[in-house]
């Protein structure tokens, strides 16, 4: 799509959408928002500064294969839920939180990590799914 | 607003399986992707429709009164179910984008000579 | 420590594709990893199986949230018996697949998905929430999906569509089941919905209800008339994909029937016709398809429906003895499938064909094999003593004390349906001799390497070896089967573990 205005934009927009997917994702656990949504938010970011300045510099932006970040995600969420199993008595999934709040992010706990873990598994499978298709058509 | 929603899940439903059974691949995801938005719908119609109130119970509040707060369940068995059919359309798009590259044709009823060749 | 106990085969599966994913290119070293995670596995799953029958029933509410609310985790000696036999089924065919699948498959990531279906299959078998154990259907679903569509042939994705189509129109349906129930009772905890689906005042909703899931399960686990689907894609992938999917999938289905038709819905005539009905008429319509095929994968496929049948027979039997027939007959069939489908690829390898005309001569040139194959495929008959035979029997004595003489004849019936199509397979295949040249160009079994060859043989040894444990030990499976079918028809046990659990916790 040749458009000198979705071109531009895109250019402001990256950050901009990068930074609204942080904060959906911080603000996921008592608000509307999470990491499924924060993952979508950031990979539009991606996908939108393809679409404006072709696949290349859309990847550009990746210094990896997008599919690299899936087990990352996918461990990190793994751990997060395994934590509370191999540090007390807790059940799979149990939520355990630093008792006193960050500055900026808020309380953190194991939920946190969870959902950045989903955030990252996000991004990876919608960037790889965009980039296959758009790459074999 | 209840009936509303009921005849609008009916409408879904009877379009998304109308597409389904008609032979073109592509109107078969569109059929897999209204029925998917349909049965979402169901769950949040029948996890009782509260209008306006989050499904959030408030800090202070004593007693619990019905309807002054939505019913968090059905909203993440939908988020789930969305993401899950997420997943499942994204899968159909490519193998009906990969059928049509290996068998050439958008018909399903194509898609059955293999078998009676053998 | 329950927790590590009881969730030990799911976790240790998506440990095992997690670090198969960050292995993606190292397609030498997946086959070790996927190996390893395996036996792990069925260790964890045996350990799980001795603590279930010395315990009794565990539970674990996921993040500690009380029963009703949260999620819980159950496993009762049915699930483990279930979750072990799955756990050496996924060993066996991870032995084969080393040696059969292609470098191109696995690249495209054979091993990854491969574990999160065990993944999904050992999830469902311990999801205690109606909700979560749809969750693990889709994860299993999704995996199947994309196991079945690797390699991208003409054939596969011609098979993929009915198989997808149909899967997910599955999926719908039971999301739509799911919906009702939690519209009828506000609770999708399976042990709650037990007690408050007895109490609706509007039997013929749950009736419905009970009908949706049916239909839901019903797809999945091919019964008729809902079973084309099964038949038309399971010969098209690789053998070793085709043996997991023969050996497990349609399992879970009829174990999510088994488990919803005795804990949820009280068991009423409405319930026992529907089964009933459509239990002999999969036996018959899986046996003619069986029958008529000539194409070896083919009538195996048509066999599976045939012998899902049985089982949901066995539970519209209603009754302990052809209850505990039904479970232990799954614990063998998910064996012998797998060998039998095993079995298939080891004989395309060795003939060049899945045609029976074009087969031949195997007993004359392979003889070690042909010693080595009866016993997966006598298995599936069930001749006596080989592992089909004591299942057969406990559900037959059951559907005869119960004198449902439809069910008795029905099963007698496909039994020997599938008397005759192993016997052509076995006059055919191995008897007839060769009646075709050796096809140039064609890999044959001996082109492989010595240590691919290995691999296929060992997988094959695995199920061969369980099937005859199974033979060895009958007396415990059935013991054990009908304890586990007492728990299931008055699962007062079940209630009370899941809910006490969930208010010891309370504050």
């Amino acid at each position: 799509m040749k458009s000198i205005i979705l071109k531009a934009a895109a250019g402001f927009l990256l950050p901009l959408l990068l930074l609204f997917s942080l904060f959906l994702l911080l603000r996921g656990h008592y608000l509307p928002g999470g990491g499924f949504v924060g993952g979508l938010v950031a990979s539009i970011a991606f996908v939108l500064h393809a679409f404006a300045g072709g696949m290349k510099k859309g990847q550009k932006y990746f210094p990896f294969h997008p599919g690299f970040l899936m087990p990352v995600g996918l461990l990190l969420a793994f751990l997060s839920a395994l934590l509370p199993m191999v540090t007390g008595d807790g059940a799979f999934m149990t939520g355990l939180w630093y008792p006193h709040p960050v500055p900026v992010i808020g309380m953190l706990g194991t939920a946190l990590f969870f959902d950045l873990g989903v955030y990252l598994l996000v991004v990876g499978v919608t960037l790889t799914i965009i980039f296959t298709i758009v790459e074999a058509a | 607003m209840d009936v509303i929603m009921a005849l609008l899940i009916g409408l879904l439903y009877a379009a998304g399986i109308f597409m389904m059974f008609r032979r073109s691949l592509v109107k078969l995801i569109i059929g897999v992707i209204l029925l998917g938005n349909g049965v979402n719908l169901l769950i949040f119609l029948l996890g009782r429709l509260v209008k306006g109130k989050p499904p959030i119970i408030a800090a202070d509040a004593k007693v619990l009164v019905e309807g002054a707060y939505a019913d968090p369940v059905p909203q993440a068995l939908i988020l789930t179910a969305i993401v899950i059919s997420f997943g499942l359309q994204a899968f159909a798009i490519v193998l009906i984008k990969r059928a049509y590259k290996v068998v050439h044709t958008d018909d399903l009823d194509d898609i059955n000579t293999r078998e009676e060749e053998e | 420590m329950t927790g590590f106990l009881l969730l030990g085969p799911l976790l240790l599966r998506f440990a095992t594709a997690i670090a198969l994913m960050f292995a993606w290119r190292q397609i030498v070293w997946q086959r070790y990893i996927s190996l390893v995670g395996e036996a792990l596995a069925v260790t964890a799953s045996a350990v799980l199986l001795w603590q279930v029958q010395t315990k009794g029933t565990l539970v674990m509410q996921a993040g500690n949230w009380a029963a009703p609310y949260g999620i819980s985790f159950v496993v009762d000696s049915f699930s483990a018996m279930l979750l072990l036999v799955a756990s050496m089924v996924g060993l066996g065919v991870s032995l084969f697949a080393a040696g059969s699948m292609l470098n191109n498959r696995l690249r495209f990531g054979f091993y990854p998905i491969y574990h999160f279906l065990l993944a999904g299959i050992s999830g469902a078998f311990l999801a205690g929430d109606i909700f979560n154990l749809y969750v693990w259907f889709e994860v299993m679903i999704i995996s199947s999906f994309v196991l079945l569509t690797l390699g991208g042939e003409r054939s596969q994705i011609e098979g993929a569509v009915k198989y997808f189509t149909l899967n997910f129109l599955a999926s719908i349906i039971f999301l739509t089941a799911l919906a009702m129930l939690y519209g009828l009772t506000g609770t999708l905890n399976m042990a709650d919905l037990s007690l408050r689906l007895a109490q609706v005042e509007q039997r013929s909703l749950v009736d419905i209800c009970a009908f949706i899931l049916f239909v839901a399960f019903g797809i999945k686990s091919a019964v008729f008339p809902l079973y084309f689907w099964l038949p038309a894609s399971y010969h098209t992938p690789p053998v070793a994909v085709t043996a997991i999917f023969g050996g497990l999938l349609t399992k879970v289905g009829v174990y999510a029937i088994i488990r919803v038709f005795t804990l949820l819905f009280p068991w009423d005539a409405f319930i026992e016709q529907m089964l009933g009905a459509v239990a002999v008429l999969t036996i018959l319509s899986g046996g003619l398809g069986a029958l008529v095929q000539k194409h070896v994968v083919k009538s195996v496929s048509w066999l599976i429906i045939c012998h899902i049948g049985f089982m949901l027979a066995a539970v519209a039997t209603h009754n302990q003895q052809a209850l505990a027939g039904a479970l232990f007959y799954m614990v063998h069939d998910m064996v012998a499938k797998t060998g039998v489908f095993l079995a298939t690829g080891i004989m395309y390898r060795l003939v060049a064909s899945h045609l029976y005309s074009k087969m031949g001569g195997v007993m004359q040139k392979h003889p070690g094999w042909s010693v080595l194959l009866v016993i997966p495929l006598f298995s599936l008959v069930g001749i006596p003593p080989l592992s089909g035979f004591w299942p057969k029997l406990s559900m037959l004595i059951g559907m005869a004390t119960a004198e449902k003489w439809w069910f008795f004849g029905a099963v007698l019936v496909g039994s020997f349906i599938t008397l005759v199509v192993v016997m052509r397979l076995w006059i055919e295949v191995f008897w007839k001799p060769a009646s075709q040249e050796e096809v140039v160009g064609f890999r044959y079994f001996k082109q492989y390497p010595t240590a691919k060859q290995g691999a296929m043989l060992l997988g094959m040894l695995v199920m061969v070896g369980c099937s005859l444990l199974i033979v060895y030990g009958a007396p415990q499976l059935q013991s054990w089967s009908l304890q586990a079918a007492e728990d299931l028809l008055s699962p007062q046990v079940y209630l009370e573990q899941v809910l006490k659990i969930g208010k010891e916790i309370e504050p």
